[in-house]
């Protein structure tokens, strides 16, 4: 059965690569010279293939994030929000405790700051949604919306850079951040990113803490009745989960901007979720399609300065694929279940 | 003099709550009749952003704020299809397929926009009013409640048509049937797709019309991304008002009081960033969610599709 396997997950994208392209050329803009483009700017260039490969390393970190809640149900929609803070949490401490420290452990200690302050970001929808059975989709989302402003408000306010003129934080030293790979420009951040999306696939496929969790997400009923203490696995589920998108953030800033602009928001949560799932909340699965949607996301982002289509292309496209792919789910069961008898 | 100011102040305070409400109230009343049905509705933020941007098209093109709310229901009703067809017919996943709805026309609305208007943003005229005589001379109230484009007060009207078709109909009985016990509904011999797809279409054209009076009235301009959540705010008061429409025009007057105080704070040159200001909605719904979460009762099916004799 591997054939129509791998045909369900390569056809939505195809599906979705002629289905975007038609948009592209509604709009005027030829789909075909508009791949090549971002294929060129985002695999193929020297240049662009290390900046895919530094992209990768926050996107897996936040897949890995989804990956834990939603094999356990939770519908983390917030990741957006928790990423801001646990980037502003990692600008804001990043040059004191650089200055105050060896930079090895100043960089760990940011890492272990922003994932704190991401897991409590999420504690309020935890409780609600653990002890009051409040909707965790309405709560995250609401709270991403609060991040953002937050986010804003941190920059301006508390952790404003005196010497710049522009709205940021202080600055990260070049030589302070992450280091780089080899002779490339690619962040050791991407090591980081590859280990936490294995430990976590590894840990909800290998473990019995991943089978507590999943039987919570296969029936929340089933697992009070098997006596797990569903409250708490929720609560973690949100701290682990938030706590991965923060430490998503770290990475972005510690790694390659070394500093939060105010109204920098990537959105890179939104986009990962129909990467999750089309990796089928699978861990190495989700590695190569976060390889492909950064190579989309870098090449896109050339493109809309060179040819003019803005990045939110990125966005109809991975739309498309979701709701293929939700599609493609469904004729498959259909037909599976037609054949037997 | 300074009397004089506070009325004036007081008025379009209230003025401009009303206006930031009517898109939460049409959104909340929507999405309350998709989640009495069963379907949990997470595209009506793409619902209204598309109403948005057809919506100002069309009344920038047409010239006619009317031709806007149309194409705006229109555009609404056109995305709700899509959800009825995915969720509501083949019965997938209504969260999956809600995410990529919003996602999808975010994106498609950006991107039309930027090939249509590239980075200029026209502003529509502002709307005409229908003074209501008598009442809008009532001072600081009068103005503030009685000067509104004809629409705002046909959405007041529909919270009590809503309220009627849910106590004293047939329609009304089924679309709580479809969300609390389908299968009942259907072996009392009424279609739960049906009356589920009539709720999703309702719930597109009022997220359409609410769009478009987002950005025609409210703002005047399209700019990408305006919604800005309103749809989500829109489902936080549906699930609080535990099926009485009555409490979503409440809750969307107390949002549009926070709204409108943000922009008002800003005009009285109260010295704090917009952000902090643009957090006080939000800040409003979570305090409500953690004093009456509890409460927020939501229908049985919800978010299940229906399929005859599975259980």
């Amino acid at each position: 059965m591997m054939v129509p396997r791998l045909l369900l997950t390569i056809g939505p994208i195809i599906a979705a690569l002629i289905i975007a392209g038609a948009v592209l050329a509604v709009a005027g803009v030829n789909p075909l010279s508009y791949y090549a483009y971002v294929l060129q700017r985002g695999l193929l260039s020297p240049g662009g293939v290390q900046q895919t490969l530094t992209r990768m390393a926050p996107l897996l970190c936040i897949a890995a994030g989804l990956i834990i809640a939603f094999r356990a149900g939770i519908w983390n929609l917030g990741t957006d929000g928790q990423f801001l803070l646990g980037a502003v949490a990692a600008a804001a401490s990043g040059p004191l405790l650089a200055e105050m420290m060896p930079v090895g452990l100043a960089l760990f200690l940011c890492f272990v700051l922003s994932t704190l302050v991401a897991a409590l970001w999420s504690l309020l929808p935890a409780l609600l949604r653990a002890y009051q059975g409040v909707n965790e989709i309405i709560t995250t989302l609401m709270m991403t919306f609060l991040g953002t402003s937050l986010a804003n408000v941190l920059v301006k306010l508390v952790f404003l850079d005196p010497a710049t003129t522009v709205p940021q934080t202080r600055t990260l030293p070049v030589e302070d951040r992450l280091p780089r790979l080899f002779d490339t420009t690619v962040t050791s951040g991407l090591i980081l990113g590859l280990i936490a999306i294995i430990a976590v696939h590894l840990m909800m496929t290998r473990t019995a803490f991943g089978l507590r969790l999943r039987i919570v997400g296969a029936s929340p009923r089933a697992a009070l009745h098997a006596g797990l203490g569903v409250p708490a696995l929720t609560v973690a589920v949100f701290a682990l989960s938030a706590g991965l998108a923060g430490l998503a953030g770290a990475v972005d800033i510690l790694g390659v901007y070394g500093n939060v602009r105010t109204d920098w928001d990537p959105a890179y949560g939104m986009a990962v979720i129909p990467v999750v799932f089309l990796a089928r909340m699978n861990g190495f699965a989700a590695i190569a399609f976060v390889f492909l949607f950064s190579i989309l996301s870098i090449g896109g982002e050339s493109a809309a300065r060179r040819l003019g289509v803005p990045q939110n292309f990125t966005l109809v496209f991975v739309a498309i694929v979701l709701i293929v792919l939700a599609l493609a789910e469904y004729y498959t069961k259909r037909i599976s279940q037609s054949r037997e008898p | 003099m300074s009397g004089l100011f506070t009325e004036i102040f007081l008025s379009a305070l209230l003025f401009g709550a009303i206006t930031a409400a009517i898109p939460l109230l049409l959104a909340g009343l929507g999405e309350q009749m998709s989640e009495k049905a069963g379907v949990l509705n997470i595209g009506i933020e793409g619902m209204m952003i598309g109403g948005a941007y057809v919506g100002f098209l069309g009344a920038y093109y047409g010239n006619s704020l009317w031709l806007g709310f149309l194409g705006g229901a229109l555009t609404g009703i056109a995305v709700a299809l899509v959800m009825v067809l995915l969720c509501v017919r083949l019965g997938l996943n209504q969260i999956v397929i809600g995410i990529g709805l919003t996602l999808g026309l975010e994106g498609l609305t950006a991107l039309a926009h930027h090939f249509q208007f590239s980075r200029t943003y026209p502003r529509l005229p502002a709307a005409d009013a229908t003074v209501i005589p008598l009442l809008s001379d009532i001072p600081v109230l009068g103005p503030a409640l009685f000067k509104h484009h004809l629409i705002v007060y046909l959405a007041v009207l529909l919270v009590f048509v809503m309220s009627h078709i849910y106590r004293r109909t047939q329609l009304g009985l089924s679309l709580q049937a479809a969300g609390d016990k389908p299968a009942a509904l259907d072996v009392a011999g009424v279609d739960v797709v049906r009356t589920r797809t009539i709720a999703v279409l309702v719930t597109g054209a009022l997220a359409g019309i609410g769009g478009a009076y987002l950005a025609n009235i409210g703002a005047g301009i399209f700019v990408p991304f305006i919604t800005n959540g309103a749809g989500f705010l829109g489902i936080v008061l549906a699930m609080l008002a535990r099926g009485r429409p009555m409490w979503v025009l409440i809750g969307a007057v107390l949002f549009g009081v926070c709204l409108s105080l943000t922009t008002a704070m800003q005009v009285a040159g109260i010295n704090m960033p917009t952000d902090v200001i643009q957090m006080l909605p939000f800040i409003a719904v979570m305090t409500m969610l953690i004093l009456f979460g509890r409460k927020a009762s939501l229908p049985a099916a919800l978010g299940l599709p229906y399929q005859r004799g599975v259980r």
